[in-house]
């Protein structure tokens, strides 16, 4: 008699699985250690443990900084004409398109109206997930746009940068948005509407180059990778390997490129803080 | 005489060969080779203007050449491909700004440094005069040997560089100078000390300086726009290109390997990002084009010197003709207006 053999034929794993595990869970990729997901959602995507900073899209931060999670979205409409139609290995214009069913978003922002503490702001936040959170003509006609409305009503403007830099596949267009961005914040400067900048993971190339540096104060969430040029594009041309925390947050603090690094759970208060200072 | 129709009759043979191969391939590939070839014909017939004693009938013919080599010429040169352009902004003999600064202006008096960590060789500012008038130039220089060559950093410069680029602008300002901006870099040096010392901060706050100087700016493309590290120099009342350089967000190169996964795919990417003067004309990103002599402005600084400063006079006398509040709000729109390409759905 086999001691093993199975009586009644195979097992039956056609029913519902009780206990669901997949999704409960994730690894923190810096500490390495397992997080129940539900603290990690109220830990404001942050690491438990690490305080590791998770990448969160331009939604939840404007949950986290507006008031009951209110606000009106402005400016949402714009879509991008494909100016160059431009084609790589894919053509720009499905690139667009799988964007856009992916996020729900026209582009790489959200333009909003809202509150902060009970005071009214104008917030620009990037969406990193669409197409690294490039600046193309639609972005930064947006961010314009959302200056100008900071000038209008003198509602601080708080911009959230999440971006690689300039659209390539906008080509010379994507460039000449840093000149009007620039541009505009020249006249929110001499409105004395407050600018707040908040850099997070990761703010690079002509966003960083333009608008991101540009605040009133320039405040980074910890951790986040903040530079001009790359850090692959810089150790080819310098031929070394960089530095341990080179060009992360708390470098650019140490270099007086940042007013100050802070955790998000303090960001409303602090930027609430700073409002309370820079407006009447 | 004899000579003289013989070498007549040689140039036309030569000239129609190269006017049926250059019909054949149809603007494809080999203009290079085609231009040498042209370059040749008129060596020969230059030579055979400069002998003495022709018959009527040669000089006739002589001119009829002139004519057939300055269609097939044109031709050439327009039907230059975006790649074949980057090479031309990029040639080492083209004029850099103190070559233009030589041949364009007088008086001119450098001043260095950023006030704050050093003096950045990849940018020239300096005190000149345009036909006795004052004015301010700042353009990025390129070397030609190794040695200045590293000791300009390639035309690439570091966050001082637009430091000090932007404190000649503000003396410039105060002493209601007009400013004249060169632009001819690669980019932005991408270094470990750039970075430290805050090369974006550097760059954002020229272009946002820039847009509200309460002077004239009138920017040059001389040759290579490279990105931001361009446009922190280059936010004017006018914004000129010549005709032979590009101005990009990112080199053909650099696009090529980050889109392709293979930089020899240059000449693709070049094509695809649209970045010679014709294209940003047509796209409305910049206010106009400067010719270049035949062949491109390294083949005589003079004449290229020539037809810049033309350019620039004709466009400061009509800058300085508008009030200023009136040549703010101007500046402002024109940046504002720029590369509408949205629609609102």
């Amino acid at each position: 008699m086999a001691w093993f053999k199975r009586e009644s034929g195979e097992l039956d794993t056609s029913g519902e699985k009780k206990v669901r595990t997949e999704g409960l869970w994730v690894k923190c990729e810096h500490c390495r250690q397992i997080i129940w997901k539900k603290d990690l959602e109220d830990n404001f995507q942050v690491c438990p443990k690490c305080d590791k900073h998770f990448r969160i899209d331009a939604r939840a931060r404007l949950a986290q900084l507006l008031d009951d999670n209110q606000y009106e979205i402005f400016d949402s409409n714009l879509v991008s004409t494909d100016p160059l139609k431009f084609v790589d290995l894919k053509a720009y214009s499905s690139r667009l398109k799988t964007a856009q069913t992916d996020t729900g978003l026209k582009d790489a922002i959200i333009n909003a109206r809202g509150k902060l503490n009970g005071r009214p702001v104008i917030v620009s936040a990037m969406e990193y997930s669409f197409i690294g959170g490039s600046m193309g003509a639609v972005v930064g006609e947006a961010i314009t746009r959302a200056i100008e409305q900071g000038i209008e009503s003198k509602a601080p403007v708080i911009i959230i940068s999440a971006s690689g830099g300039a659209r390539m596949m906008e080509g010379v267009i994507s460039l000449m948005q840093l000149a009007k961005i620039s541009a505009a914040l020249a006249r929110l400067d001499e409105a004395k509407v407050p600018y707040i900048s908040v850099l997070t993971d990761p703010t690079t190339g002509g966003v960083t180059a333009s608008f991101a540096m540009l605040g009133d104060l320039n405040i980074a969430e910890p951790g986040a990778l903040i530079g001009f040029a790359g850090p692959r594009v810089i150790e080819q041309t310098i031929r070394q390997k960089l530095p341990q925390g080179f060009q992360r947050s708390e470098f650019l603090l140490e270099h007086g490129m940042l007013d100050a690094v802070v955790h998000r759970k303090q960001l409303k208060s602090y930027i609430a803080r700073a409002l309370n200072f820079m407006a009447a | 005489m004899a000579d003289a129709t013989l070498v007549v009759t040689g140039a036309d043979f030569l000239l129609s060969m190269v006017e049926t191969r250059w019909a054949k391939r149809n603007g494809s590939r080999m203009e290079s080779k085609a231009q040498l070839e042209l370059e040749k014909i008129e060596q020969q017939v230059a030579k055979l203007q400069s002998l003495a004693g022709q018959s009527e009938e040669t000089a006739r013919q002589i001119e009829q050449l002139n004519q057939r080599l300055d269609a097939l010429r044109s031709q050439v040169t327009g039907k230059l491909t975006a790649w074949q352009r980057t090479e031309l902004a990029r040639h080492p003999q083209r004029p850099y700004t103190l070559d233009y600064v030589e041949r364009v202006f007088s008086d001119w008096s450098e001043i260095h440094g950023d006030r704050g960590f050093a003096d950045d060789p990849a940018i020239v500012c300096g005190m000149a005069r345009l036909q006795g008038e004052e004015v301010m130039v700042i353009g990025h220089q390129k070397a030609r040997d190794t040695k200045q060559k590293v000791y300009r950093n390639f035309g690439m410069p570091n966050p001082e560089g637009y430091r000090k680029a932007l404190r000649a602008m503000k003396i410039a300002e105060k002493f209601g100078r007009p400013i004249l901006t060169f632009v001819d870099t690669p980019g932005a040096y991408p270094g470990l000390g750039a970075e430290e010392r805050g090369q974006a901060e550097a760059i954002a706050r020229n272009l946002r300086e820039m847009a509200r100087l309460r002077v004239p700016i009138i920017t040059t493309i001389t040759g290579e726009g490279g990105s931001g590290g361009a446009l922190a120099i280059a936010v004017g009342d006018r914004v000129l290109m010549m005709e032979n350089s590009v101005y990009s967000v990112i080199s053909p190169e650099g696009c090529a390997s980050i889109m392709w996964r293979d930089a020899t795919k240059k000449e693709l990417a070049a094509e695809a990002l649209h970045i010679t003067a014709k294209d940003l004309d047509e796209m409305q990103c910049i206010d106009g084009i400067v010719p270049e002599p035949e062949g491109g402005a390294h083949t005589d600084h003079e004449a290229a010197a020539a037809l810049l400063s033309a350019s620039l006079q004709e466009n400061l006398a009509k800058l300085k003709a508008v009030p200023i509040a009136e040549l703010l709000a101007s500046r402002y729109n024109k940046f504002r207006q720029i590369a509408q390409f949205f629609r609102a759905e």
